[in-house]
């Protein structure tokens, strides 16, 4: 992977996490931990991987993006914003009355979502409605899905339906994270092998470290060459990735979020830039 | 516009010949038009279309939560799904997906949803909607369609093609009474069958039939019954409802669904805003279903012409002096 590339995807993440933050922090809470361990793999995504035209969202020909765990809306607006789509201000109008950032995605508020998600699982069945309609078109359908929601069944009908149709142009990121709202994935009601379930719906299969921007590029890129069947990312994360108060808090699906330490981790963001 | 045609006969051809006949059509005629089932084609006539249609055609198996999402996410790229189930499995076991993935999300999908009520028969209780109509009536923008014949069919099919939001349609599989010589799709119309100042009878679907052949027992014992096809109970016609309500000051309403949230909910509440005047009720009172053939369960439920008098009797005896 080019250097340069990876260093801007780096440098976008971290902008993301700023951005996030103080999106969090200026409303007073939200659903922190699983908007950023999905960060990286949209700093892949809209720096890198995606065709897109934001100051044409419905451009036909751009790749789609369905964030089917839809309460990770606020990490997709940091990227949008920050790439144009709409005016950085307007991030601080997340969840206020009226606004066009609503806590999860809403296709027919803010430019630039593809699908309006928030009950888990529907989602997934949107995109593969999406990928059945540009199957013929070489465009790219990306899907996320968090690990909790691969407990609803909706996820494995999609997961047949996908196999069965051929839909190479789908690929579903699996946000691992291995937390739910009630605690830990494995306590509450464990995956398993989620790879072996993936490859026993018949689809292709990459685990990678969610977080390692150059394996997730990598992964994409393998992708791309294959033709039958949809693929799964099992992205390896850690919950509040990047903000260490919320990494180390045991439940961190939804937190208050102070100034003080949305500030206090976002000097520690800046710090390690200069560290290096 | 309509013409009526209702002579009491059959109809010579089926809802299911209509349904694979009218979707056959749709598939070639307009290339964004796809056809969602849910291992439903053969009981519903359109079991060769994915051979003609591979790609447009798709039978989903057993799954109507996925088949809705797929379908929602086909209408965000600009395809117009028709997506069949049975009534049961097309509203309860997808509800959230038909509320969230298209309705919320401003998609476009009709839904339709075979053996309403007690159409359901010898699949009995577990297979037999009666809740369907209150279900689809809450979610905003909604239309609920029941045609009482396939003229009426065929013209929702293809009338609804181009209609935002949800669509569900009510369809029977079997044959039918004709009503209608011709109907043309008007989306909120209802349409009025006879004319009458004694009480006014709102029906849908099979019940149509039944209202008028108690209109014309009615007849014969002096009493003058208006007979309206209600078309849709969402949107409901709401200015025909009042107008016919205030014309006879007794209504009588006929559905083969739940009376709570269906037909008479809805006509109940229109009138106690608009004009309110007694109403009378013939549908299913709040019960579960069971099995039977149809003429069993039709006395059953009391889904009959004679009840239809029955009521019409206990309405008028209710009538306000003017």
């Amino acid at each position: 992977m080019d250097e340069n590339l990876k260093k801007e995807i780096i440098d976008f993440a971290r902008e993301m996490r700023i951005t996030e933050l103080n999106m969090f922090a200026e409303f007073g809470s939200g659903h922190i931990g699983g908007a950023l361990s999905m960060t990286d793999l949209l700093a892949v995504l809209y720096q890198s991987v995606m065709k897109y035209d934001s100051k044409n969202p419905e451009w036909k020909e751009r790749d789609r993006l369905v964030v089917s765990k839809g309460h990770g809306g606020p990490a997709v607006y940091a990227a949008l914003a920050l790439k144009g789509f709409f005016p950085v201000e307007m991030l601080g109008t997340l969840n206020r009355g009226g606004t066009n950032l609503p806590s999860h995605c809403d296709r027919n508020r803010t430019p630039g979502i593809d699908m309006t998600t928030g009950s888990l699982g529907q989602g997934a069945s949107a995109a593969a409605g999406i990928a059945e309609t540009l199957k013929a078109t070489g465009q790219q359908v990306y899907l996320i899905l968090g690990d909790g929601e691969c407990q609803e069944g909706q996820v494995w009908e999609m997961a047949l339906y996908a196999a069965h149709r051929k839909l190479h142009n789908l690929t579903a990121f699996v946000d691992r994270n291995r937390k739910q709202l009630d605690g830990y994935v494995e306590e509450i009601m464990p995956l398993g092998d989620l790879e072996a379930k993936f490859t026993a719906f018949g689809w292709n299969v990459i685990t990678v470290d969610g977080h390692d921007v150059e394996a997730l590029y990598q992964a994409i890129a393998e992708i791309k060459m294959e033709k039958q069947r949809p693929s799964a990312v099992i992205m390896n994360t850690i919950k509040g990735k990047g903000a260490a108060f919320v990494e180390n808090e045991k439940y961190n699906h939804h937190l208050a979020v102070s100034k003080e330490q949305a500030q206090e981790a976002i000097n520690q963001l800046i710090a390690e830039v200069e560290h290096v | 516009m309509f013409k009526s045609g209702y002579d009491g006969s059959k109809e010579s051809c089926s809802f299911k010949d209509v349904f694979s006949d009218t979707m056959k059509q749709l598939l070639a005629e307009d290339e964004q038009v796809v056809y969602l089932d849910a291992d439903l084609m053969n009981s519903f006539g359109t079991g060769m279309l994915p051979e003609i249609y591979p790609d447009r055609a798709i039978d989903c198996g057993i799954q109507e939560a996925n088949m809705i999402g797929i379908a929602a996410g086909m209408s965000t790229e600009g395809r117009k799904p028709y997506c069949h189930t049975f009534g049961v499995f097309a509203s309860r076991r997808c509800f959230d997906q038909v509320f969230l993935s298209v309705g919320y999300a401003k998609n476009s999908v009709r839904i339709i949803g075979s053996d309403p009520g007690i159409c359901a028969m010898y699949n009995g209780g577990t297979h037999m909607p009666f809740e369907d109509v209150g279900l689809y009536r809450t979610i905003p923008g909604a239309a609920i369609f029941e045609p009482c014949d396939t003229v009426q069919f065929k013209a929702i099919l293809r009338g609804t093609k181009e209609r935002p939001g949800v669509t569900y349609i009510r369809s029977q599989r079997r044959l039918a009474r004709k009503v209608y010589d011709i109907f043309e799709y008007q989306c909120g119309k209802a349409n009025v069958l006879t004319e009458g100042g004694d009480v006014a009878i709102f029906a849908i679907g099979f019940m149509v039939a039944e209202a008028l052949e108690a209109q014309k027992q009615l007849f014969q014992e002096g009493i003058h019954a208006s007979v309206i096809d209600l078309v849709s109970v969402k949107p409901l016609d709401e200015d025909t409802v009042a107008a016919y309500a205030k014309k006879c000051n007794a209504v009588v309403t006929c559905e083969n669904s739940n009376i709570r949230g269906g037909v008479f909910g809805a006509v109940a509440e229109c009138l106690a805003v608009r004009n309110p005047v007694p109403v009378e009720s013939v549908g299913i009172s709040d019960e579960f279903g069971e099995v039977g053939t149809f003429e069993y369960l039709q006395e059953r439920y009391g889904l009959t012409a004679e009840q239809i008098v029955r009521q019409v009797k206990k309405v008028m005896a209710r009538k306000r002096p003017v």
